[in-house]
């Protein structure tokens, strides 16, 4: 078996707001009728977590559950256990209409840490990131620069952020140079 | 810039996230029409100046797609509304009225 390594391998930066490449990640792409019963408990059974409401994202002992869209979640489990748990719910959905993908390998999954993580992000991002707009258990899909991507917030000036991996070493070398020290303009 | 509010996800985002989709609501000629209406299927658009329904695309959030109703001339938005109809509902068709009393209506 080849050796899986993430898109920059754990780099980091070296700024006040640290930009950390969170290596590998368990990601499924689940897509089916958030509203069934018999969803919400392949859900609940694989990651321990209920299905978060329209743009947030829950957690549970075995990962996290973000809604994407209207019909779609993100599941964040352990990397190793990402095909287990693909299996297990389709298993679990049966013949209700649905798919479940494992994308841990097409994504990329950074970690903004710092004073003012709100204001690198917000230097790229259209959105509202004051701390009344967005907060801990928000789920935002956006741009970041002119890149996709989703990101949350774990805790207090901690963000995670996905993108496809295929644009992650893009996606890093933007967040550094945005959070470089110095550059913030310190609004929020 | 425009400030669209996606009936899919619910968040009102700036126009970078959006992809737009072009005229609203055409009615399709396949094979068998005519030429005429098979030509202007494909090529005749309208081009309004004030009151216009468009296709938008939630490209950077949800992926999904929806109606916009909005004026050309002063980029005011009407309102949004959902995908999965042809015409576009009567109480956004009332308003728009109401704020354009010479608008022709829905056609």
């Amino acid at each position: 078996m080849s050796n899986a390594i993430s898109i920059l391998n754990g780099a980091s930066s070296s700024d006040a707001v640290k930009i950390t490449d969170s290596g590998l990640r368990g990601m499924i792409t689940l897509r089916g009728d958030l509203d069934s019963a018999q969803l919400k408990s392949a859900v609940s059974a694989a990651v321990g977590s209920d299905i978060p409401a329209q743009r947030k994202i829950t957690h549970g002992p075995m990962g996290g559950v973000a809604w994407m869209s209207p019909d779609e979640l993100l599941l964040l489990v352990a990397y190793d256990q990402a095909d287990a748990i693909t299996a297990q719910i389709s298993e679990a959905l049966g013949a209700e209409h649905h798919m479940a993908v494992n994308v841990s390998d097409a994504r990329a999954i950074f970690r903004i840490e710092g004073q003012g993580a709100r204001e690198v992000l917000a230097k790229g991002a259209p959105i509202d990131l004051s701390p009344e707009a967005f907060g801990i258990g928000d789920f935002r899909r956006t741009r970041v620069g002119q890149l996709a991507a989703a990101f949350w917030m774990t805790q207090t000036d901690m963000f995670e952020l996905i993108c496809f991996r295929s644009v992650g070493e893009f996606m890093f070398d933007w967040l550094t140079n945005a959070a470089r020290d110095g550059s913030l303009p310190e609004y929020f | 810039m425009l400030t669209l509010k996606c009936p899919c996800c619910g968040v009102t985002a700036e126009e970078t996230e959006f992809a737009p989709g072009g005229e609203a609501h055409l009615t399709r000629f396949g094979p068998g029409t005519d030429d005429q209406a098979f030509a202007d299927y494909l090529f005749a658009r309208k081009n309004p100046r004030g009151v216009h329904f468009e296709r938008w695309r939630h490209a950077f959030g949800c992926g999904k797609w929806f109606h916009a109703a909005r004026c050309t001339a002063t980029l005011e938005v009407f309102g949004t509304y959902t995908a999965q109809t042809s015409t576009p509902p009567e109480e956004l068709v009332a308003k728009i009225k109401a704020k354009r009393p010479d608008w022709e209506g829905f056609a």
